[in-house]
């Protein structure tokens, strides 16, 4: 078992100047779950994603494959030569067997859409996995900030800047009257869609989540699962994002995004109170249980271990003792992903081996973690 | 996610309906689903937002197309029918196109069709003067409105000064380069 609990490894991966490999990738948990940044024992972490394209090339759903091959190569080279993506590497997605694709997907690095054809795609990402672009996505370029934390302010200055440097390189589609324009029209505008992935495990359990969705989305955003657009919800994790991208600049879109994400934290932090005083001990057992199950378990479904993760998370989050840091429980959900098991194995696995083989890396992983000296802090 | 019509099954379909400006999700099980006839008729893994916004067109008046005659992308030959079919433009030069189509479009998915964000730096000095002349025509309409003919007249001539410095009147969208 190669499980490793990298603790005190640099928030940013700042020593790391090799670009990243695949191997690279997967020899560190993404960064951006290391439980740093404010409100991170809610708020696992903030993603700001810019979409653009070329201003004389077709959008991609309408170009040629050699059309692509430019547009590919001409992004790559401006994103070589961007400072803010100093170090980064691109990655050929067409060239990909589907198990690095599906990896790349659990990473959150790209879309489903991004990794499904064969056609000349690519992912440039930059080292710590903060900033990555998508190339010949559903647009030209993605462009993908993602930390951890409820961050939007840093998460959108990663992303405006590496926009800026691009854009001295590249020349953007863009419209006066409608800004940056897009092959679908929900994204003209500023083209960008902000998003926290929240953890909120005790409106679930007070029933009060619906009232508070239907809440978020009257306020016009959208809410999604773990893994975006069609994702189903697991974990009590839900992913909070704008919906419109034009007419509110991107400052304004961004607090309206920061006010309603706030306004659930507190929503979510009273129905923890309400939980702790009236069913304590039911709580405690519920936590403990997962945490049992997680801890000694033999086989294991990728979504059970996304559950057990959610109720020992409110158990961290609420200072219960003797539980893991909740930077392992984060690192799980992504690691135990079946993509992220198969390369580590090196090898495919069929469903009830893979169930039996993610169980003994919880144990491993969470046995390292315990062992090693609480690592960074979440507090905000 | 419980089923919001049954609230017992797992919701494990979700679509998102945008009337009036406002969208709204729906998140409901299978069965409730096809009970309520809301099976999308494409495979739901692959119902995409794109397509949404294709089914928007079937509220909107269609008559206007029949009068014009069909529309078709000078740069990169997309029809506008292939639009309505997959909700996705061909390229940049599609917007100047079929802008009086995707003017009420836009309106209706995003509450407005004005971009008030960020801009790429070398259309820094031409977004400047359309922001500000879009800021006068706001203001000229409003002094009108309050019947201020002096306030009127003046913006009037701020507008003239500003459309005389503008290297190419009227055609704010043509693509540099």
């Amino acid at each position: 078992m190669e499980a490793r609990f990298d603790q005190g490894q640099g928030d940013e991966g700042a020593a790391r100047t090799d670009p990243p490999t695949l191997a690279s990738l997967l020899a560190q948990p993404s960064p951006w779950l290391d439980g740093s940044g404010s409100k991170s024992e809610i708020v696992l972490s903030t993603r700001v994603r810019l979409a653009r394209n070329l201003r004389h090339e077709p959008f991609t759903h309408r170009a040629r494959e050699d059309q692509l091959r430019g547009v590919l190569q001409r992004i790559e080279r401006a994103a070589a030569r961007c400072t803010s993506l100093t170090g980064g590497a691109f990655l050929p997605m067409h060239e990909l067997g589907p198990l690095e694709r599906r990896f790349l997907v659990e990473r959150h690095l790209v879309s489903h859409e991004l990794s499904d054809v064969a056609r000349p795609r690519g992912l440039f990402v930059a080292p710590g996995e903060r900033l990555s672009i998508m190339i010949n996505e559903e647009d030209h370029l993605r462009l993908q900030s993602l930390v951890s934390g409820l961050m939007l302010g840093d998460a959108w200055s990663l992303a405006d800047q590496a926009d800026d440097d691009l854009d001295g390189a590249l020349e953007y589609a863009y419209h006066e009257e409608w800004g940056y324009l897009t092959a679908c029209p929900t994204n003209a505008g500023t083209g960008m869609r902000a998003s926290a992935l929240i953890h909120l495990p005790a409106l679930v359990l007070t029933k009060q989540i619906e009232k508070v969705l239907k809440g978020i989305m009257q306020m016009g955003l959208a809410v999604r699962g773990l893994y975006g657009e069609g994702s189903e919800v697991v974990g009590n994790l839900f992913q909070i994002s704008n919906q419109t991208t034009l007419g509110l600049s991107e400052k304004e879109t961004l607090e309206s995004l920061e006010r309603v994400t706030r306004q659930i934290l507190t929503a979510e932090e009273r129905a923890r109170e309400t939980l702790l005083r009236d069913a304590r001990i039911q709580i405690e057992d519920k936590v403990y249980r997962a945490f049992g199950s997680l801890r000694y378990g033999r086989t294991m479904a990728s979504a059970e271990v996304v559950n057990l993760c959610s109720a020992v998370r409110l158990g961290v989050a609420i200072a219960l003792p003797e539980l893991p840091p909740l930077r392992a429980l984060n690192e799980l959900l992504v690691l135990t992903q079946p993509a992220h098991l198969q390369r580590r194995l090196g090898k495919a696995l069929e469903q009830p081996e893979r169930n039996v083989h993610r169980a003994d890396f919880v144990r491993d992983y969470l046995a390292r973690a315990m062992a090693a000296p609480r690592a960074t802090g979440g507090e905000s | 996610m419980l089923c919001q019509i049954c609230n017992k099954s797992p919701a494990t379909m979700h679509f998102t309906e945008i009337q009036e400006n406002r969208s709204s999700e729906l998140h409901v099980c299978q069965a409730c689903a096809q009970e309520k006839g809301l099976t999308p008729q494409v495979n739901p893994k692959n119902f995409s937002v794109s397509e949404l916004v294709a089914k928007m067109f079937d509220d909107m008046a269609t008559g206007e197309e029949e009068k014009i005659g069909p529309v078709q992308c000078p740069s990169c030959g997309m029809q506008y029918t292939a639009f309505k079919d997959t909700g996705r433009l061909g390229c940049a030069e599609c917007y100047a196109t079929f802008q009086a189509k995707l003017r009420p479009l836009l309106r209706r998915i995003h509450g407005s069709t004005r971009h008030t964000g960020k801009h790429p730096s070398a259309d820094g000095e031409a977004v400047a003067r359309t922001r500000q002349m879009q800021r006068l025509q706001d203001e000229l309409q409003r002094a009108i409105d309050r019947e201020d003919f002096e306030r009127a007249a003046e913006l009037r001539d701020q507008i003239r000064v500003l459309e005389a410095a503008a290297p190419h009147p009227g055609n704010p969208s043509s693509p540099r380069g």
